[in-house]
């Protein structure tokens, strides 16, 4: 990678006039050290977010849950009222890559991941992401890309927690405004160069998370390709609240098949109303997928996303997934 | 481990590298240079580097300043200025786990990490847990055990099973193979790895 300077900002306010300046914000730095190594970025300077006081802590207030921008993943997934309370978001932190990276890599740093797509980390292709004029995918190889949500960039976005801070109805916290997070992830469509409406030197310093999910059922499910540490192919995150037997509300958010953490109400109604068993599982993972537009390499994606939301529905009510 | 001298008295590999090293960049420069230092063993003259900034580290118990560009990477520093080799430069990218080292008490990719990031922390890499004369309880099981074919990924691998048995003495298998869920054996060696790692669980004799 090219050479930068560092900078050691102690307050947000320094971190985004540095940023302004040209430098990048750099929180764990794991997704950043992978875009410098592929030189597909070569910032004059690295603004070192860590050096910020008291943006790694997770509490418990009284409307919810404040989790700051650079704890780390393995802080989120071992916190025990996190697990308690809100264990949708415990599964999918500790689901995230490998020990070595969630030590490392920062709840902030997950939710402003660049995409895995071949053609935007390849640096000798000019993608529509890099200001190129067409997305390769759509002719190439498209085996890990969208089938929800997609055009005219392809990709699927990486981020587990954005699926599950998109259930449980987070909120992101930058050093300029709160962004409900259904407005945080933004498509290709109306966005190409970015995947969050971030603007230019603003910030994430935290998430919130009411409580209005707070204790509910909770699964989140992934499939990958390779069990120890892989990306997911999809992923499920499924919310219930049960009135007795029967399911008086439900979140479901498909990850790893859309541009954004990708809600699916059409399976959230093929849920409602209804006491969980296999069959209305399955209903809910159909619904999922009846809007699906599958590429020439991904079909394989529908019938796997069908059963990925099958599995959560049925872990979520704790019935056994099979 | 010390792998200075073989019992011939023979160059280790690393040495030999090393050596031919500097010989080919005194070559390289000798005709720009009006005089060359082309002494093989000579210590070489590294230039100060532009933007260089100051990095403490402390590793294996032993404190060491650098001064270093901000780009370079935690593994680098370990491996090309303090010589400390175990951690492994394999991929490069945090996909292997051959670089893994403990930074204040967790495992690591140090391949993923810039120096100046780890300032003033703490690392322990395979060095520092045991030497071939007195080692580690996991690395004694390692051995017992072959738990390694060509032993590229060995330190990467030591070092996740020691993160492990320092959180939990009696890890199960299952534990363990999440622990190590970060790290790849190409040999596919995975099996000896994990009957090592259980073997030192069961010692009752902790990390």
């Amino acid at each position: 990678m090219n050479n930068f300077d560092w900078v050691q900002p102690k307050t947000i306010a320094e971190a985004a006039t540095a940023v302004k300046n040209g430098g990048v914000a750099m929180s764990g730095g794991i997704e950043l050290l992978c875009l410098l190594k592929e030189h597909l970025i070569e910032p004059p300077s690295v603004v070192n977010l860590k050096s910020i006081p008291g943006m790694r802590s997770i509490d418990v207030a009284g409307s919810g849950l404040r989790i700051g921008a650079l704890a780390t993943t393995t802080d989120l997934a071992e916190n025990s009222v996190v697990r308690n309370d809100f264990p949708g978001i415990s599964q999918a932190a500790a689901s995230i890559a490998s020990p070595q990276i969630r030590n490392v890599g920062t709840v902030g740093g997950n939710l402003c991941q660049r995409p895995r797509c071949w053609y935007y980390r390849d640096p000798e292709v000019k993608c529509l992401k890099k200001g190129g004029q067409a997305c390769y995918a759509v002719a190439g190889n498209n085996e890990y890309h969208a089938i929800m949500g997609g055009g005219p960039c392809h990709i699927v976005h990486p981020s587990d927690l954005g699926s599950a801070f998109l259930a449980y109805g987070a909120t992101v916290v930058t050093n300029e405004r709160e962004i409900p997070i259904q407005n945080f992830f933004v498509l290709p469509k109306d966005d190409i160069d970015h995947e969050n409406s971030l603007r230019p030197a603003e910030l994430v310093t935290g998430v919130t998370v009411p409580n209005d999910w707070k204790g509910a059922r909770a699964s989140f499910f992934k499939s990958k390709e390779r069990e120890s540490f892989d990306w997911a192919l999809a992923t499920a995150l499924v919310l219930l609240k049960m009135n007795g037997s029967t399911v008086s509300d439900a979140r479901v958010v498909l990850g790893g098949v859309a541009p954004i953490p990708w809600r699916s109400t059409e399976a959230e109604n093929a849920l409602k109303g209804k006491s969980i068993e296999d069959s209305v599982a399955l209903a809910a993972g159909r619904a999922a997928v009846s809007r699906a537009t599958p590429m020439s390499e991904n079909r394989y994606k529908v019938p796997l996303t069908t059963n990925v939301v099958r599995i959560a529905v049925l872990q979520a009510a704790g019935l056994k997934a099979e | 481990m010390p792998e200075e001298k073989s019992a011939k008295g023979e160059l280790s590999r690393r040495q030999f590298i090393r050596a031919s090293g500097a010989a080919v960049a005194a070559s390289t420069v000798a005709g720009t240079l009006i005089s060359a230092n082309t002494k093989a063993d000579a210590a070489p003259t590294v230039p100060a580097a532009i933007g260089a900034v100051d990095v403490s580290l402390k590793v294996n118990g032993k404190a060491h300043t650098l001064s270093l560009q901000p780009r370079v990477t935690l593994l680098d520093a370990l491996r090309e200025r303090l010589q400390i080799t175990g951690p492994k430069r394999i991929c490069d990218r945090g996909n292997c786990g051959g670089c893994t080292v403990m930074k204040d008490g967790k495992p690591i990719y140090a391949c993923m990490m810039l120096a100046v990031d780890a300032h003033q922390s703490e690392i322990l890499t395979v060095e520092g847990m045991g030497t071939p004369e007195r080692m580690s309880v996991i690395q004694e099981k390692f051995v017992e055990h072959d738990g390694l074919m060509c032993g590229f990924c060995t330190p990467g691998f030591v070092t996740s099973v020691h993160a492990v048995l320092q959180k939990n003495p009696s890890a199960t298998m299952d534990e363990i193979r999440r622990g190590c869920a970060g790290n790849i054996c190409r040999c596919g060696t995975f099996n000896r790895v994990f009957e090592a790692a259980v073997a030192a669980a069961r010692s009752g004799r902790g990390a």
